[in-house]
């Protein structure tokens, strides 16, 4: 494992975003180590999914900055972000639907494939083509989901959705990956897998940003977690002190959907 | 596996079978038509290049009112560069596709801010506010009236070969070879990844830009791509008939692309075609034997409106239900002749 750098590689500085009169994000700061898995949590209505649409550039934060490798990157727009190397996934499966497998990887190549217009036009692009289709199928490989790149997304089961959605993302080579829950919906089974390929991708060199509501899971693998409550930040530690803090505990009995995140876990 | 060696020759060779025999076809074809069913034959073919157009700016998923005016654009200035500037007709029939190209580069600005239902009602503004400048613009544009007597493709005749474009057969051959090369291109792009690139801002953009396409930036492309084209069709049409004016663009114009489209079903490259001849073939043949021709609006209507009932994925659907149907009606007969031996 590759020793943790000091240095954010993605930091908010005082991030705010509001809708309406709704203050989702509230004033909340954060850094993430380069080279970490770490994990955002909170109880349902947060901000965590609001975080991360601003982070990756869909919603402009009402106030505040996020820097990435030191670069402002506040309003950016997300295609430029992904360019940059921050890529995210979604909540649920956002997926090509009408795709195959591989060609979800495929446009998740994206970045990796340029070629000019012309060369498009006369099929000069088949070298980089090639080699764009090879990396994908090996970006299936890594998830096991190789002998599926034919099939239809709209024919796999939930887990393999959720995974090919990080294959997706994976495939764009990012520096960091914001994952929004990506263990929602799996079983135990599954759960476990997609653990292990959560921690080989940072051993890849990934620094991963996670959210998710099976404790179980957040605490075996994150290094350091930030708790947000109404939309702020509540503690932030390794999971050995988050689990035990007072505020965060309360924070979670104070909200139906922490039970049910707690029977789960 | 469907990708063996052999197996992909032999369906490549099947194709370009297809397609010398589509061919042949169409060079005898103008010689079985009277003189006015060659005149139509000429604007079949140029609505072919119209229809194909559209149906690129559709795979993003985004559908415009304003490809007619867009057409009009090119017909508009390929016109004007020849009449006025002295531009040789066919360097300005390609100019005329770049200056629609460009209109369309300037309108995705205001216009790829909306999508859907929004970029629809914005693309038809957008439309009638060029035709209100034709209209208002008596210079350059001729105002209501258009323009008139634009100069027809010049004559080739270098000794032993003399081809007089004036003549429906000649300028039919004309345009299926710009038509054909034109097609050629687009479905070149469809097949590339930037065609790829296209159906998955149609499907998820969200997922699209968060893995580094800019959406805005292919919804541009292949309004502009398909604006071009429109364009030529445009110039085509206008050096053909040799008179262009605000109406022949009009929205009443822009709905039969669509029933074109839709009726054709736009899931495949060949569906808009197949779209356009079929209802082309129905409206002067058919109902031009049945006096009925001016009721097209109405017949069209009726026609848009049974196929998004019976057939909503265009007659495109019909082929493999066809082809399903012949098989089984081969195997079924040759099935029970075997068990009766
Ligand atoms: N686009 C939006 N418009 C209005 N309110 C929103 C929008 N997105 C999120 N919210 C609100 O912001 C709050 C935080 O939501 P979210 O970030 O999805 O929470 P979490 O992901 O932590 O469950 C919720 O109250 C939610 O209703
Ligand atoms: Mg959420």
């Amino acid at each position: 494992m590759n020793a943790p750098d000091e240095r954010p590689i993605l930091e908010a500085r005082g991030l705010t975003r509001r809708f309406g009169g709704l203050v989702a994000v509230d004033n909340f700061s954060f850094s993430v180590r380069e080279g970490a898995i770490h994990g955002l949590i909170g109880p349902n209505g947060a901000g965590k999914t609001t975080t991360f649409n601003v982070i990756s550039g869909f919603y402009a934060p009402t106030a505040g900055q996020v820097f990435f490798r030191g670069l402002d990157i506040s309003g950016r727009k997300t295609s430029t972000l992904a360019a940059m190397g921050l890529v995210r996934t979604f909540q649920g499966s956002t997926l090509f639907q009408e795709f195959s497998a591989l060609d979800n990887v495929r446009v998740g190549r994206h970045l990796g494939a340029r070629a000019r217009f012309l060369s498009r036009l006369l099929g000069t692009d088949r070298s980089s083509e090639r080699e764009a289709d090879a990396k994908a199928l090996a970006t299936l490989a890594f998830f096991g989901l190789e002998e599926l790149a034919d099939e239809p997304v709209s024919n796999l089961p939930h887990g393999h959705q959720r995974m090919l959605g990080m294959a997706v993302a994976l495939a764009a080579e990012p520096r960091v990956m914001l994952l929004d829950e990506p263990f929602t919906g799996m079983n135990p089974e599954e759960t476990r897998r997609m653990m292990a390929l959560v921690r080989r991708i940072r051993d890849r060199g990934v620094t991963v940003m996670l959210v998710e509501h099976d404790m179980q899971a957040v605490m075996n693998l994150c290094d350091i977690i930030t708790v947000m409550n109404f939309g702020a930040l509540l503690v932030e530690g390794v999971p050995e002190v988050v689990r035990n803090d007072p505020a965060v505990i309360e924070a979670y009995l104070g909200s139906a959907t922490a039970n049910g995140a707690n029977d789960a876990a | 596996m469907p990708g063996t060696g052999t197996g992909k020759l032999v369906r490549r060779i099947a194709w370009q079978l297809r397609l010398v025999f589509l061919f042949a076809v169409l060079a005898v074809l103008p010689y079985l038509l009277s003189y006015s069913q060659q005149e139509i034959a000429v604007l079949l073919v140029i609505n072919v290049l119209l229809v194909s157009s559209y149906r690129l700016l559709t795979l993003t998923g985004e559908w415009s009112l304003g490809h007619v005016v867009i057409m009009g654009v090119g017909a508009y200035a390929s016109a004007l560069l020849a009449k006025r500037l002295g531009v040789s007709v066919p360097v300005s029939l390609l100019l005329g596709g770049g200056i629609a190209a460009a209109t369309a580069a300037v309108l995705s600005f205001p216009l790829f801010r909306m999508k859907g239902f929004y970029f629809l009602i914005g693309s038809f503004a957008a439309g009638e506010i060029i035709r209100l400048i034709w209209k208002r613009f008596t210079e350059p544009f001729g105002g209501p009236k258009g323009l008139k007597r634009i100069d027809a493709f010049p004559d080739i005749d270098i000794g032993f070969l003399s081809i007089d474009f004036f003549e429906p057969v000649n300028y039919y051959f004309l345009a299926l070879v710009v038509v054909s090369a034109s097609l050629f291109v687009l479905y070149r792009i469809e097949r590339s990844r930037i065609g790829l690139t296209f159906h998955a801002i149609h499907w998820q953009d969200r997922l699209a830009e968060s893995v580094g396409i800019d959406t805005f930036r292919y919804r541009t492309l292949a309004f502009v791509i398909a604006s071009f084209f429109a364009g030529i069709a445009g110039g085509l049409y206008a050096h053909y008939v040799g008179a262009v004016n605000p109406t022949r663009f009009g929205v009443d114009q822009m709905v039969y692309v669509l029933v074109w489209a839709i009726v054709g079903g736009t899931a495949t490259f060949h569906g808009p075609i197949l779209g356009v001849v079929v209802l082309t073939v129905i409206n002067e043949i058919v109902l031009r034997a049945l006096g009925l021709d001016t009721a097209r609006p109405l017949i069209y209507g009726a026609i848009l409106i049974l196929s998004v009932l019976y057939l909503p994925n265009g007659l495109e659907s019909l082929a493999p239900r066809v082809r399903e149907r012949v098989r089984r009606w081969r195997s079924g007969p040759a099935a029970t002749g075997e068990g009766a031996g």
